[in-house]
């Protein structure tokens, strides 16, 4: 019986890792959620409930010296991909000390210089960035490597998306686009969106290979992710993975999101992945209860840590603050005003 | 032995590809072809694997150079006119511009943007941008007037860490040639004085320049000596130069081929008026082109834009104030 549980352990620790990401995910969230409603963050609080399963099977999936750009609903994704709790908290709570240091907040936020994007707002804007970097890889003779742009159903309406998809193709780089197809672009359905049968379709028109999965199903996620993720790295070109889920939560901490019907809030797409994978770990046994109970309670002590130090540091200062957009210090304008 | 302005910037780019290994070339029919105006003639054969054709995708071709930017490259961009890079509006102005502010992380990029009119060319390739992008922070934007600054801008452009639009005037390509190409140049930022004169200051840029020279001329068979401040870079602007030439002078002419609204010469003006409004003799002046999109007929196109002849009018009726 032991030497079962421990076979178990091996063969299920990816699972257990994204696991344990989803859950941070999660608890940070919630921590977030609260923070906002407690006044304690200035501007906008999104959240990736509903979608923890999906973002943690990005990251779970790349390693250091891949390139990721997520988007508004990838904590977990974030958080497996080696961003540190306190990145996060610091950001949203404006710290000087945040990779950000108060200049850009919330879900804006990375550290470009270590394969991890900050997202601009404009939708799908992040691909071709993500291509760039990957061809000035390939430039230098770097392979093995993956970029994966994450986007909403919402965007593969843009001309970024389509410029980019279709950029990245031309040039066979090793992009994922990862769309989870959420039901709802802020309030605008999928109805208004788009109008073909499935959004995977797309990718025939743009020569790429395309994956589907049901975005609640962590399992799934883990195995469809992983693959196309391994594709992309093995040379086989652009993959298109599109995920279908529901958003559990408004657009923003700011919207009650009124305009999701009930009966698609308790269809079977309602679900929420975070208790699909606990009872998929617990029924495989690649956990049990009194080990997520510990998992839990060590997040949240982690997170409270992060709360509790990024509230002890300093706010920027505006005298501080050099105001200068340029990295060539000599051309900037006005130089003399500041 | 001559160079035109279109041959120093060829030349200026085979000579970054050639000095420093991060430098590459990407945009619309640039490889084989060697560009629509022949920009990068045989760039490609020189330096292979380092002059790339991109699809028809300005966005796109945008991010991927801010992307290689991230990676430590430094990608020139061909937008194959001016006019298209509205089409990359959004990943210069708010991708390649914050990217520095934002991470610390520099946006080596340099756009090149064939602008300006050329008879004939119409409404959608024809357009002077230079005063929106320089509205945006982050950005260098640059316009040579001359077969020299073309060269040794384009590799100043290069070399600056930040993102560089780089105004090439389409009217300049063919017919302004220079003896040889410099081998010292004004540093980026400092207007130059194109020509001396003490009875009204005429401050322009990129081929209005030329116009003004030759406004200029016939000005001085009238007894008038005009001085011609030619600003070279947009953004940084040099107040201090244009100050400088209007205390001597008292009066201040701004030209430019951009339209109106907001432009480089409405900025020139509110600096000096703020700056140095004891110097002044008479109140400032613009001249632009009219606030129509820009005509396609030969017959319309020169009465849209300023001209020597409209310039001329315009300074005589300053001096005489």
């Amino acid at each position: 019986m032991l030497q079962t549980v421990s076979e178990s352990r091996t063969v299920g620790e990816t699972q257990r890792v994204a696991y344990r990401f989803m859950l941070r995910a999660r608890l940070l969230d919630d921590k977030f959620a609260a923070l906002y409603r407690a006044g304690k963050i200035h501007g906008g609080v999104f959240l990736g409930r509903g979608q923890e399963a999906l973002s943690a099977a990005i990251g779970v999936h790349l390693n250091k010296s891949d390139v990721f750009a997520p988007l508004i609903r990838d904590a977990a994704g974030r958080l497996a991909f080696g961003e540190p709790i306190i990145d996060a908290v610091r950001t949203y709570l404006g710290s000087a000390l945040g990779p950000m240091r108060g200049r850009d907040g919330n879900v804006h936020r990375g550290r470009p210089q270590d394969g991890y994007l900050p997202m601009i707002s404009h939708l799908g804007a992040m691909v071709s960035v993500v291509n760039g970097v990957l061809f000035a890889r390939r430039m230098k003779g770097i392979t093995g490597i993956v970029g994966v742009a994450c986007l909403g159903e919402g965007a593969t309406s843009t001309g970024a998306f389509h410029e980019s998809l279709n950029q990245a193709a031309v040039e066979k780089l090793p992009l994922v686009l990862v769309v989870a197809n959420n039901q709802f672009a802020y309030s605008t359905p999928t109805s208004s969106q788009f109008a073909c049968s499935d959004l995977a379709n797309k990718a025939i028109g743009y020569g790429v290979e395309s994956h589907s999965v049901d975005g609640t199903d962590f399992s799934a996620c883990m195995e469809t992710v992983g693959a196309a993720i391994a594709r992309a790295r093995a040379g086989h070109g652009p993959q298109l993975v599109i995920a279908t889920l529901l958003r559990l939560c408004g657009h923003g901490e700011h919207d009650d999101a009124s305009y999701i019907a009930p009966e698609q809030k308790n269809s079977k797409l309602g679900r929420d992945c975070l208790k699909v994978a606990e009872d998929f770990l617990l029924k495989k046994e690649f956990a049990d209860a009194a080990q997520i109970a510990v998992w839990r309670s060590e997040a949240i002590r982690e997170i409270e840590e992060a709360v509790a130090q990024a509230q002890r540091e300093p706010a920027p200062d505006p005298y501080e603050e050099k105001w200068s957009a340029l990295s060539s210090e000599h051309l900037n304008e006005l130089r003399e005003e500041s | 032995m001559s160079i035109t302005y279109l041959e120093a910037i060829r030349e200026a780019q085979a000579h970054a590809l050639r000095d420093d290994p991060r430098v590459f070339i990407y945009g619309q029919d640039v490889g084989a072809f060697g560009g629509a105006f022949k920009a990068t003639k045989n760039l490609q054969k020189e330096f292979p694997g380092r002059v790339l054709d991109s699809p028809i995708s300005e966005d796109a071709m945008i991010g991927l150079a801010v992307g290689t930017a991230i990676e430590g490259m430094r990608p020139i961009i061909e937008m194959q006119f001016a006019d298209f890079s509205t089409v990359a509006f959004n990943q210069i102005v708010n991708q390649a511009s914050t990217l520095f502010w934002r991470t610390n992380v520099p946006c080596p990029i340099t756009v090149r943007l064939p602008f300006g009119g050329t008879s004939g060319s119409g409404p959608f390739h024809s357009q002077c941008l230079e005063a929106i992008y320089a509205h945006y922070p982050g950005l260098v934007v640059l316009t040579p007037a001359t077969v020299e600054d073309a060269y040794s801008m384009l590799l100043s452009a290069v070399a600056i860490d930040d993102p560089v639009i780089f105004c090439e005037h389409k009217f300049l390509y063919y017919h302004l040639k220079a003896e040889k190409l410099p081998s010292e140049a004004l540093p980026i930022g400092k207007a130059r004085i194109a020509r001396e004169g003490r009875d009204l200051t005429i401050v322009t840029y990129s081929a209005m320049v030329h116009e003004a020279l030759a406004a200029a001329d016939e000005l001085a068979t009238e007894g008038w000596q005009v001085e011609v401040v030619d600003l070279r870079s947009i953004k940084p602007l040099d107040t201090d130069t244009v100050v400088a030439s209007v205390a001597r002078t008292g009066r201040l002419l701004c030209v430019g081929e951009a339209w109106p609204w907001g432009g480089v010469t409405a900025e020139v003006i509110a600096r000096v008026t703020a700056e140095g409004y004891g110097l002044l003799d008479a109140p400032p002046q613009r001249l632009n082109a009219k606030d129509t999109p820009v005509p396609y007929h030969p017959n319309l196109w020169a009465a849209h834009r300023p001209t020597a002849r409209s310039v001329a009018a315009a300074a005589r009726k300053l001096i005489r104030y």
